[in-house]
């Protein structure tokens, strides 16, 4: 197997981030302390770039480049997908300048560690072979792991670290032994071929059902799906507030990525039986995420709970793709709901990091008591947030659920969409909770308040992400069509 | 479907946005006057409207259509028939008057008081004028945060919990409604467009549960008997003009669902569920009478009678005939004006005593003459005195729930006797009790600005009450048709070949039903 140009062209922005990772870690000791910015906006300027090429590669929608010999392709699906784990990337930088600072935590590899993380991701979106999938899942989570202790001081993020690790560990294990039958059958671990082997075998053999599961027990762990989520809530509380925003939307948005392209394109022709799995796993996902999140009074936790909750709203998409004929719809409602949830939580996250209780982070839902009064925009910033994440119009939240709802009942799965549309009300009560501290109690005069500490980098963040969540909320037509053109690719 | 010229709604739906948007840049008592112009703005843009109608049609008037959204296609389409443009000028009418009650009783944070009520217009406006069924379900669910922020800030001591429990009842009466819209639109042709799906013929099954569906989210804001807890708890915690705006506005958006989807679109499931809807509404009827006889707060003994009188308008829907509708969207606009000055009365006390209690306002008539003269013609519209607007409402719905059942006739008559017991003893302690000493100094009579927010509702009263022909000859082409084409379905019943019962929400197949194309 030989290189070619063209196979190298077509990994570009890959290759981009991972020599500027590299470059990160080589200029990071000869960076004084009090210039460590720079990194980050070197970090910036390549995802910049990246992203000019790819929006540059979206110009020709239709075609679908393989390199490797078929082990990565880059298509329309994948553009998609990076083109937002860009946008993520970026602001999560731009977040956790800010946010580092203030924790004291500004550390060169951060952003290294950062870009290697996306650079797995992008690996995922892209892979058409599952050891290539695969790859670029452990790349992504080793950096997570690392990110997630970032914060060495405080055992709470070295416990997330090792929780997580272990946990990712394992899932990792059981991701790999299904792909190891999946070859043991097929001979080939490329989707396209695994395809093959499943169309002309049929899809009775038991071990085959083995393999699935075994695949789908690993993808539910990165999705964090019931009950497959016990990780979740430690780790999102305990790992710095920037990274946990970025796992639960880039790490979220990569896994989903991946995992419906082993569905569709690899095991496509077992759809009858992987759709009702996850349909179970789905509503588990959504009743336990939604039930758990009232009674916390951590906010990290809350939206720990939460996300895994928004995790069961977008597999009923999923589930909806597998029981359609065509199935567009459905997995186009998937990319949507995660679109829109990234702006949101981003948003969210991005208050939270920043609420600051004399010097120390704000995490308890109780410290957003009075903040109405104190600093109403950014209240109310938060209430934006809130509201979109409970799917109230005319916020993009509402857009997402509706997407995917109306392919739940196109599919047949009225009543799935009315259970967890009853959920989604359910949880409007802990989302509200926030508004109701925010704006309706008193704060306790005794103690410090909490202020949002304002900085250009926030304030970017924050005007961004609300500009996506109301923007879209209104004007949601130019994300679905590229949603759904984008879909087009996966065969 | 178009008219050229002015968009009237669009105004309309625009003007109290931008006063909203205009809040956060002002002070305190320019936000009150920017408030009060920016309602009479869209009151002076809705009175044209009365005149510019057409009543000798049933098409929609003023409509604009715009494309919104094209994977599925939603349109920003509005319209206003016989039906929605009493409601919606009613709307326009109360808002100043809300305003003008929070003059003075809001002190905290009145920038984003007024903002709330002003985005409150706009959605409520827009739930009235929308021709597109997702717009309408954005409006309807809009609606939710501002007035949970209104009740939840602004109200009284027990604010938190009636705040959450109206955002959660309402809310989670309204999401089944959004299922029943995608199961609409892909049984109705693939369309969102409200009148295109009201001509199409659903299997009877399925409009079996999209009736319970539209059943769960217009109960809930009616609120009709068994989902009406909320309501008082609502009404009592609420400032003044949240109350206004919730009794006067919101729960006439159920009533209003009702004549808009359930009937025109299900017929057959109308017909079926007429007995049940009229049992309901006679019980809220009877029951919300006796609830408001036991109570020793104003506020809610008013809540309780509201109860009551929306039981007469589902009633006067359910039982499917003209004077029975006629009577209902009548009674609908009576309500509003008359129930909507009954709270606006309590606020005024409230302000003068700090209590609501019948207990400590006693004998107002001798202190405050003006204000117990208003608050006795209040008081004899809300037990339908002939000659008060509440009359002629009640009067045709009875007319019509005669014409279906003449046990029910009885039994829903009831409930005037009832109305008749707890005003006139509410009646008898506030004003022409012996007013308690202690409170004698805080007894003012009404100011200027309080006999401007009430006058025109006493006038509403009488005007409606003698010469309700206008207001009526308005809605009749309207209504008509909602009773047409609930007996074109009828004519055509749902025994459709087998194709058709084999439901796509069952099978999972994307064809749509009904195929045939509906021109706009």
């Amino acid at each position: 197997m030989s290189l070619y140009g063209t196979d190298l062209l077509a990994l570009l922005p890959e290759l981009i981030i991972v020599v500027t990772a590299c470059l990160v870690i080589a200029l990071d000791p000869i960076t004084p302390a009090s210039r460590r910015d720079l990194l980050a906006w070197l970090s910036l300027g390549s995802l910049a770039l990246c992203l000019g090429l790819t929006m540059g590669q979206i110009g020709v929608l239709n075609i679908r480049v393989s390199a490797f010999s078929d082990l990565v392709v880059v298509d329309a699906y994948a553009r998609f997908w990076k083109v937002l784990l860009y946008g993520v990337t970026g602001l999560t930088i731009i977040l956790s300048l800010p946010y580092l600072k203030a924790e004291r935590i500004h550390l060169g590899e951060y952003y290294a560690f950062i870009l290697l993380s996306l650079s797995g991701m992008m690996v995922m979106v892209s892979g058409a072979d599952l050891l290539t999938i695969y790859l670029g899942t452990e790349l992504m989570s080793l950096s997570l792991y690392v990110m997630t202790g970032l914060n060495r001081s405080n055992p709470c993020s070295r416990e997330a670290a090792a929780k997580y690790f272990v946990l990712g560990a394992f899932s990792s294990g059981i991701l790999l032994y299904g792909i190891s039958l999946l070859y043991g059958m097929a001979g080939s671990t490329k989707l396209a071929s695994i395809a093959a082997t499943i169309g002309s075998h049929g899809a009775n053999d038991p071990l085959l059902l083995i393999a699935v599961i075994l695949v789908a027990v690993g993808f539910s762990f990165k999705l964090a799906a019931v009950p497959f989520h016990m990780w979740t809530p430690d780790v999102y509380e305990g790992a710095p507030t920037s990274v946990t925003a970025f796992m639960a939307v880039a790490a979220k948005a990569a896994s989903f990525a991946a995992f419906m392209r082993v569905f569709v394109e690899g095991l496509g022709g077992l759809k009858a039986d992987w759709s009702l799995l996850f349909l179970l796993i789905a509503l588990a996902t959504l009743v336990f995420g939604n039930l758990v999140a009232i009674v916390q009074t951590n906010i990290k936790r809350m939206l720990a709970y939460s996300s895994i909750a928004h995790a069961g709203y977008a597999l009923i998409g999923f589930v909806a793709a597998g029981r359609a004929t065509g199935g567009t719809p459905g997995l186009a409602s998937v990319m949507i709901y995660l679109a829109l949830y990234a702006f949101m939580t981003l948003g969210a996250f991005a208050v939270i990091g920043m609420l600051r209780k004399g010097g120390i982070e704000g995490e308890e839902i109780e410290d957003f008591t009075g903040l109405a009064k104190r600093q109403p925009l950014a209240a109310f910033l938060m209430l934006l947030f809130m509201a979109s994440l409970a799917g109230i119009p005319p916020t993009a939240g509402f857009i997402g659920k509706f997407y995917v709802f109306m392919a739940a009942v196109e599919s047949g799965l009225a009543w799935l969409a009315a259970i967890a549309l009853i959920f989604a009300a359910v949880s409007a009560y802990y989302y509200m909770r926030v508004v109701m501290v925010m704006y309706m109690r008193e704060p306790d005069p005794s103690s410090v308040a909490p202020r949002l500490v304002t900085s250009p980098a926030l304030s970017f963040v924050l005007a961004f992400a609300v500009a996506g969540v109301i923007l879209f909320g209104l004007f949601p037509d130019s994300l679905v069509s590229f949603a759904l053109q984008s879909v087009l690719t996966l065969k | 479907m178009h008219s050229g010229g002015i968009p009237w709604l669009t105004l309309f739906l625009l003007i109290p946005l931008a006063g909203a948007a205009a809040m956060y840049f002002v002070t305190e008592s320019t936000a009150r006057w920017i408030a009060l112009a920016a309602t009479l703005a869209d009151l002076f843009v809705a009175l044209p409207l009365w005149w510019l109608f057409d009543p000798q049609t049933s098409q929609m008037q003023f409509t604009e259509h715009v494309a919104w959204i094209t994977a599925p296609p939603i349109y920003y389409s509005l319209g206003l028939d016989g039906i929605s443009l009493p409601l919606v000028l009613m709307t326009a009418g109360i808002m100043p008057l809300c305003v003008l009650a929070s003059w003075t009783s809001i002190t905290t944070r009145v920038q984003s008081f007024m903002a709330m009520l002003l985005i409150m217009e706009t959605a409520m406006i827009g739930v009235f004028v929308a021709l597109d069924f997702v717009l309408f379900y954005v409006f309807w669910e809009a609606m939710l945060i501002p007035m949970y922020l209104l009740i939840g800030v602004w109200g009284g001591p027990n604010r938190l919990y009636a705040a959450i429990k109206f955002f959660l009842y309402t809310l989670a009466g309204s999401v089944l409604l959004l299922v029943a819209i995608f199961a609409l639109y892909f049984y109705g042709g693939h369309t969102f467009d409200i009148l295109a799906l009201s001509q199409g013929t659903y299997p009877a099954s399925l409009q079996m549960w999209l009736f319970l569906a539209f059943f769960a989210a217009f109960a809930v804001k009616i609120p009709m008997f068994p989902f009406h807890t909320w309501l008082p708890d609502a009404h009592v915690e609420a400032p003044t003009a949240g109350s206004v705006i919730l009794a006067s506005i919101l729960l006439k958006m159920g009533t209003y669902g009702f004549l808009r989807f359930s009937l025109p679109m299900l017929p057959d499931a109308s017909h079926a569920f007429t007995p049940m809807m009229v049992g309901l509404s006679i019980v809220a009827i009877i029951y919300g009478a006796y609830m408001a006889l036991a109570q020793v707060d104003l506020k809610k003994l008013i809540a309780y009678s509201s109860v009551s009188h929306m039981g007469f308008v589902t009633l006067g829907i359910f039982v499917l005939n003209q004077q029975g509708i006629e009577g209902a969207v009548l009674q609908m606009v009576n309500h509003g004006i008359t129930t909507g000055a009954l709270f606006l009365c309590v606020g005024m006390i409230y302000e003068r005593t700090h209590s609501r209690l019948i207990a400590d306002n006693v004998g107002l008539a001798s202190p405050m003459p003006q204000y117990a003269t208003l608050l006795m013609i209040f008081a004899l519209s809300s037990l339908g005195l002939p000659g008060t607007n509440s009359f002629v409402g009640e009067f045709l719905v009875l007319i019509g729930t005669f014409l279906w059942s003449k046990v029910a006739t009885a039994f829903a008559s009831l409930g005037i006797i009832l109305a008749a017991v707890y005003i006139l003893w509410m009646v008898q302690r506030v004003v022409f009790g012996i007013p308690l000493p202690h409170q004698l100094s805080k007894l003012k009579d009404l100011n200027k600005r309080e006999l401007a927010t009430l006058a025109p509702l006493g006038l509403l009263v009488f005007w409606i009450g003698l010469f309700p022909n206008p207001l009526v000859s308005k809605m009749h082409q309207s209504v008509n048709n909602v009773i047409a084409s609930m007996a074109r379905t009828k004519v055509a019943p749902t025994a459709q070949p087998s194709a058709r019962e084999a439901a796509p929400l069952l099978a999972g197949s994307t064809e749509p039903l009904k195929t045939e194309e509906i021109s706009r």
